[in-house]
């Protein structure tokens, strides 16, 4: 087992660094002539607006910040620094570098959004071709990448769904949305934003999976749409999410499908296939995208050919020979987000889908399978851990585990065995999403960057903690030990006299204290 | 100040399990019981609890009752208790279990540590009432009250946390068995009150979706999703914390162990029984609101056994409400919802699955058996 | 269709056929097809997807991609004056360096141990912004200013069960459109009415009047732009947070952080929830993905039960240092919350990160400076197009980096004047025509540190060409 230990830096937070007087940059000295007929800035903003003193930012030296930005960087455990397989749901998997070397190119970093269309061909171009791709991907027939994130996505669809209804004078009696409880919990929180009600079916203790006789009791008249994970975060792919689709169209109501599980469903099951009329990715999970410290992302949203003209705009279109951008659309829903979305991330995975190509890009599906299931066979053989639904005995890409055994034996928990790992020099795992279901959960997810040697590896730190929850749990419950530093104190974090957002929160309360 | 422990150990609890018996109330099982070969288990458990707190043991005060009501075991593990009360050695009844919780009441202890059963969460919640938070260690046959830790370590470590004031508090059923009629394979049980239990709500850190409801949150966004849906009809509203939330909300007075009416979001009747009821809703259109009862999942059958049979016909299947919290729905484990009128005609109509209304425009399907 | 098949790629080590091998051996199965079978074969797709063949090449791969790219004209080497709600700023290469460490670029969502560093950088971030805006409690950035107006709105609308909002006519239609999203629930549940408070048509700012009238009892806020979005400084802050107050509504202010060495801060007159864009504190434009919203309010509980994106808060740790977590604000026992606090995800973290790196640059005398610079040159920018014969600029002098320009008189439109410049590698302002149609043949410039004297007389030389 490999010793580590992160780095400790005791880097003090910024606010309590540099002098007065330094700075950090200088910028370029105003011209004789624009000095000479221009009046003192105060001149321009009226007298209540002016600013009466300067802001409370630290002052420091350019070198120092720099230094002070890559220790924190160093404390920082990127997914390419480590085995990163336990973040389930996340798809942390490799980012090539070949694309962040693209996206620093200022033929990308400098282009203004509202640039003529003549001016910005390439980044048209790209948009265009990406959007056949994953059309081909899914099965759908447009997609747009204006949604700066998952949930956004999300959230598109379930506006698309409202907008449908709508001009269908469906509403407001097509007010509710079916959904899982397996699903991500956007797929309840971003439709309730929306307007609508939510059902959430239960799973069948058994399978993991709802019953579609709970479906089929969920729909009425007020059904507007279903919005579902599949795989859902178990792992476990719902087998009949066709008849789902079916049921939920018979009853007047539209399909989503949310794939943010789809690195194992590349090449071999597609949204079209199962009937849904309009499916979400994250490009910044399956599609290669680097996470970038929660973002910039993207939810790139597809529909069917009937639900085209809601979609946001602008659309790229292409007339031959020039790609244009198209604002023509009487009947969309408008803007999700501000000007394009982030077309960074639309750029990696251009070239990440060059550079896969089909029979790549079904690989990577394969590969992923094998290596969660791969990694189920050796998790289970650990005394303390359990599969979450043993019945079903396929995942695809990610699994849920269950250490109950383990918590019932010894009083270690997930939320211990998760601080722990991390003296290893692995990123700590996922536990789930909320409600817990599947108690004392755990959610890796290998995809396929990890090797065979990775999966080994972690499987082996997982054995040791469980072990040593056995032989010295104190170890386990007061993790971490070799990591930036130690158990943190929850308590101020839900009390207003203690919690604090801003450092000039910190100072007051520590005043009062 | 230091904190104070209050423990009580019924030292037979758990002995009927072993040789068959379902509990050992009445000092006539209890002979059967050690006729059989049963050996007491409660002090194992309360050792195993005691341990848990080590860590804080030399900052609090430990209170108890002589023998083996609670002193021996916290010598065994090292403390040094503070002994009230009297009892005669060997022949405990649930008259020294009451008159432990009324020393340590009256000695105003921070938290009742109880090792026991169910007829044991009882005996105390008459004495104590909610007046000061109590946390049982499981030692008996079945744990049908929710204010038992998942099991003696569970309960030690929650003990430890909640004097080191890391958690809050909330409200766990107390469930009156009839073990008579238990031991007869009848389970009969009636909701008896509620007591303050430790509990760790899990602290939500990695939470990529942003906030998750609180307990407390959850109980009003509920409340909300059924007042502002109220029609014109009578409500029948039934026991429990969940159900009397709405009348809280209405500024209304409400019996929370019994069945209450509102009409116009005004309170018509409490406390009634199913006459009563009948009488009232007579041809009027009426809803019926009912929670989750214990920890088995009882809609009906279990403590509001006022909404009979001949209510539930009246009244019809659409026009019952249950109201959960998704923590609730969660703790069945799966588990379908029970149903158990004396008619066997309107359990059948009730099967099936069921909306189950879980906060503010939310609802969860789940099934009824 | 391709016939290449993948036997071996650098991004897939298990693709190694002894690996593999050895891997179904372990589970069980022959081969993958003993994987697939939880889903059905009538959903399958059996065949191969249609793309053309990989570059597996790095360096055919950067050729193809890069020549792609290359068709864009960058403003590198166009001059540019367009804003709008994305603009030009300066990014100090120590911001690019930080944004690219790989360390940050692929971090996710790890806790306070193991990233440690993002979440400082984090804090770091809503401290400073803390500072700017004279606010106790700052969140982690939203998609957008769009979003994080969105967000606001429905944040008083959840406070004081109200169902109306007031927002200012001169606003960006994009964000707009996305506030109708999220508050226009139509006749769905929680729907938000939205009425627009009219302009002064000389100065460009809030018509007290129209405000005064249009305020009522189911008035749950009042969101203004401050600068607007056509340029103008609002100068009657305290006066319409007079009358939102005493309507019982909050004040949003949606603002330009970069203008905050210059300007007051919104908490000055009154604003209750402060929002705004993120983009003009060191992050590029990229095509408009460099966008980011924040939200940030009092330190009051009343607020921050409401806030649907992250709030990192610092505490201690058991030996005494410090570390970080997520406000869970939903354990206190105040007013009562039943609806849900809408949602969040994966927003912006690297670009909050280089907000927080570009303020540290910055520094108080910088902020200031840089505003100072700002203003300078836009209203020397006006000026000399003012000078043009048949240009003018619209509404009140007390702008910030962006005004309004008008053709009306050069008899010329907005477009000819923009193809010319275009040919002339200069892009215009963006025409406002279509949105504000009362405003003639009107542009809107944006000028700012970038804009050197050279840059702006290049831009009225060629603008005086392109009327002649």
């Amino acid at each position: 087992m490999r010793k580590y230990h992160a780095p400790v830096w005791n880097e003090p937070i910024i606010m309590e660094m540099g002098h007065k007087g330094e700075r950090g940059i200088a910028i370029p000295v105003i011209e004789e002539d624009i000095q000479k007929s221009t009046e003192d800035s105060e001149f321009y903003i009226p007298n209540k607006m002016i600013r009466k003193s300067l802001p409370n930012i630290p002052e420091i030296s350019q070198p120092h910040i720099l230094r002070h930005y890559l220790r924190l960087s160093q404390q920082t455990l990127g997914m390419a620094l480590n085995i990163d397989l336990g973040m389930g749901t996340c798809t942390m998997k490799h980012s090539p570098l070949i694309n962040e070397e693209l996206v620093k190119s200022p033929y990308f970093t400098e282009i203004h959004p509202l640039q003529d269309d003549s001016t910005i061909q390439g980044i048209l171009e790209i948009i265009y071709k990406f959007s056949r791709y994953i059309c081909e991907i899914s099965g759908m027939d447009e997609f747009t990448f204006q949604p700066g994130g998952g949930a956004l996505g999300i959230f598109t669809n379930a506006c698309l769904i409202r907008k449908y209804h709508e001009i269908n004078n469906d509403l407001p009696e097509r007010n509710e949305i079916i959904t899982t409880l397996f699903s991500h919990p956007a797929d309840a929180a971003c439709p309730a934003t929306a307007g609508f009600k939510i059902i959430t079916l239960y799973p069948n203790s058994d399978t993991g999976l709802p019953d579609i006789e709970a479906l089929k009791a969920a729909v009425s008249k007020h059904t507007a749409g279903l919005m579902i994970t599949n795989p859902e975060d178990t792992g476990i792919f719902n087998p009949m999410i066709d008849e789902f689709v079916k049921i939920i169209h018979e009853a007047g109501g539209l399909c989503a499908y949310d794939q943010a599980n789809s690195n194992a469903l590349f090449g071999i099951t597609r949204a079209r296939e199962a009937g849904f009329d309009m499916c979400h990715f994250n490009i910044h999970k399956a599609f290669s995208s680097p996470h970038g410290c929660m973002g910039p992302a993207c939810g790139a949203v597809g529909v069917r050919k009937d639900l085209t003209e809601f979609l946001p705009v602008p659309r790229v279109t292409f007339d031959g020979s020039k790609y244009h951008l198209d604002y023509d659309r009487p009947n969309s829903i408008g803007k999700m987000r501000e000007f394009m979305g982030n077309i960074e991330t639309i750029l990696r995975a251009y070239s990440w889908i060059m550079s896969m190509g089909p029979d790549g890009l079904r690989k990577v599906a394969e590969t992923s399978i094998i290596n969660i299931n791969y990694l189920i066979k050796k998790l289970t053989n650990i005394r303390g851990i359990t599969l979450a639904y043993p019945k079903q005995n396929i995942r695809l890409d990610q699994a849920r585990f269950s250490l109950k055994e383990l918590k019932d034996e010894t009083d270690v928990g997930t939320d211990d065995v998760a601080r722990r790992i991390v003296d290893f020099g692995v990123q700590e795992y996922f536990t789930s999403h909320h409600p817990w279901v599947v108690q004392e959960p755990f959610l890796p997810e290998p995809c396929e960057t990890y090797s065979k040697e990775d999966i080994d590896y972690w499987v082996e730190i997982i054995r040791y903690v469980c072990e040593e929850a056995r032989t010295n749990p104190e170890t386990v419950k007061t993790a971490p030990h070799s990591q930036t530093i130690k158990k943190i104190n929850t308590k101020p974090l839900n009390d207003p006299n203690q919690w604090a957002l801003t450092w000039r929160a910190y100072i007051k309360k520590k005043r009062k204290k | 100040m230091k904190k104070k422990l209050g423990l009580i150990v019924n030292p037979i609890a758990g002995m009927g399990g072993s040789v068959g018996l379902k509990g050992t109330d009445g000092n006539k099982i209890l002979s059967q019981a050690k006729q059989l070969g049963a050996i007491p288990i409660a002090h194992i458990r309360t050792t195993e609890a005691l341990k848990e707190l080590s860590s804080i043991k030399d900052s609090i005060d430990l209170y108890t009752y002589p023998y083996e009501m609670g002193e021996e075991e916290a010598k065994v593990c090292s403390y040094s208790p503070i002994i009230l009360g009297l009892i005669s050695k060997g022949k405990t009844t649930s008259l020294d279990t009451k008159n432990a919780a009324k020393d340590l009441l009256n000695n105003k202890v921070d938290l009742i540590l109880f090792v026991g059963g169910d007829g044991t969460a009882r005996d105390i919640y008459e004495v104590v009432g909610d007046k000061i938070p109590v946390l049982g260690v499981p030692a008996g046959v079945k744990m049908h009250s929710s204010s038992f830790a998942i099991n003696p370590r569970a309960a030690g470590s929650l003990a430890t946390k909640f004097l080191q004031g890391l958690i809050d508090l909330r409200e766990a059923e107390v469930m009156d068995i009839d073990e008579e009629a238990f031991r007869q394979n009848v389970l009969s049980a009636k909701l008896y009150g509620y007591l303050k239990v430790p509990h760790e709500e899990q602290m939500v850190q990695n939470v990529k979706i942003g906030s998750v409801p609180s307990q407390h949150e959850t109980i009003e966004s509920i409340a909300w999703e059924i007042i502002s849906n109220m029609k014109e009809d009578y409500y029948i509203i039934g026991p429990g914390t969940t159900t009397k939330s709405i009348l809280k909300k209405l500024n209304l007075k409400y019996s929370l162990l019994g069945v209450d009416i509102v009409y116009q979001k005004k309170l018509i009747a409490s406390d009634v029984n199913e006459k009563q009821i009948l009488k009232i809703i007579d041809g009027k259109k009426t809803k019926i609101v009912v929670t989750v009862i214990g920890g088995q999942g009882y809609l009906f059958g279990r403590g509001n056994q006022q909404i009979s049979s001949k209510v539930i016909k009246k009244v019809g299947k659409d026009n019952i409400i249950i109201i959960a919290s998704e923590d609730k729905i969660i703790s069945l484990k799966g588990n379908p919802l029970l149903v158990d009128t004396n008619d066997e005609e309107i359990n059948e109509m009730l099967k099936g699955y069921f909306r189950v209304i879980t906060g503010y425009r939310r609802s969860m399907m789940y099934r009824i058996a | 269709m391709s016939k290449e098949r993948v036997n071996t790629h650098p991004y897939i080590p298990n693709l190694v056929s002894e690996v593999k091998q050895e891997m179904l051996r372990d589970i069980g199965v022959e081969n993958i097809e003993g994987l697939l079978s939880t889903i059905p074969k009538r959903l399958r797709l059996n065949r191969l997807l249609d793309f053309p063949d990989p570059l597996l090449s790095e360096l055919d791969l950067k050729k193809h991609v890069s020549e792609i790219l290359s068709k864009n004209k960058p403003c590198t080497e166009y001059l540019n004056f367009l804003g709008a709600g994305c603009w030009q700023h300066y990014v100090p290469a120590v911001v690019d360096e930080i944004v690219h460490r790989n360390e940050f670029v692929t971090a996710y969502a790890g806790n306070t141990y193991s990233d440690l560093g993002k979440w400082q950088a984090f804090f770091e971030f809503q401290s400073m912004m803390g500072e700017l805006l004279e606010m106790d409690a700052v969140s982690l950035p939203t998609f957008d200013w769009g979003t994080a107006a969105s967000f606001a709105i429905r944040m008083a609308s959840r406070m004081n069960s109200k169902k109306e909002t007031l927002v200012p006519k001169i606003i960006s239609p994009e964000r707009l459109s996305i506030i109708k999203n999220f508050c226009n629930a139509g006749s769905l549940s929680g729907n938000i009415e939205i009425k627009l408070i009219d302009y002064d048509p000389k100065t460009g700012l809030i018509d007290l009047q129209d405000l005064e009238n249009k305020l009522s009892s189911n008035t749950s806020s009042v969101y203004i732009e401050n600068p607007s979005y056509l340029g103008t400084i609002e100068s009657q802050g305290d006066e319409i947070a007079r009358l939102t107050h005493n309507n019982g509504a909050e004040l949003i202010v949606g603002i330009d952080p970069i203008s905050l060495g210059l300007l007051t801060p919104p908490i000055n007159y009154g604003g209750d929830i402060v929002c705004g864009e993120i983009q003009s504190l060191g992050i590029h434009m990229n095509y408009g993905g460099g966008v980011g919203g924040f939200i940030a309010t009092r330190d009051d509980p009343r607020y921050i039960a409401e806030y649907p994106t992250h709030l990192v808060s610092i505490t201690d740790t058991i030996d005494g240092g410090f570390g970080f977590g997520y406000c869970t604000h939903d354990r206190t026992l105040y007013a009562v919350r039943e609806e849900g606090k809408d949602f969040t995800g994966t927003t912006v973290g690297l670009w909050t990160i280089a907000a927080a790196v570009y303020m540290a640059l910055l520094g108080p005398n910088c902020i200031k400076e840089i505003g100072q610079a700002i203003i300078k040159r836009s209203h020397y920018a006006e000026k000399m197009l003012n000078e043009i014969e048949g240009i003018e600029t619209l509404f009140s002098p007390h702008f910030f980096k962006e005004f309004v320009v008008n053709f009306d008189n050069s008899g010329k439109t907005v477009n000819d004047v923009n193809k010319f410049l275009l040919d002339h590698k200069i892009f215009g302002g963006k025409e406002i025509v279509k949105d504000f149609p009362e405003l003639g043949q009107s542009s809107l410039y944006c000028v700012t540190e970038i804009h050197s004297q050279e840059d702006i007389t290049r831009l009225t030389e060629t603008l005086n060409q392109a009327i002649k």
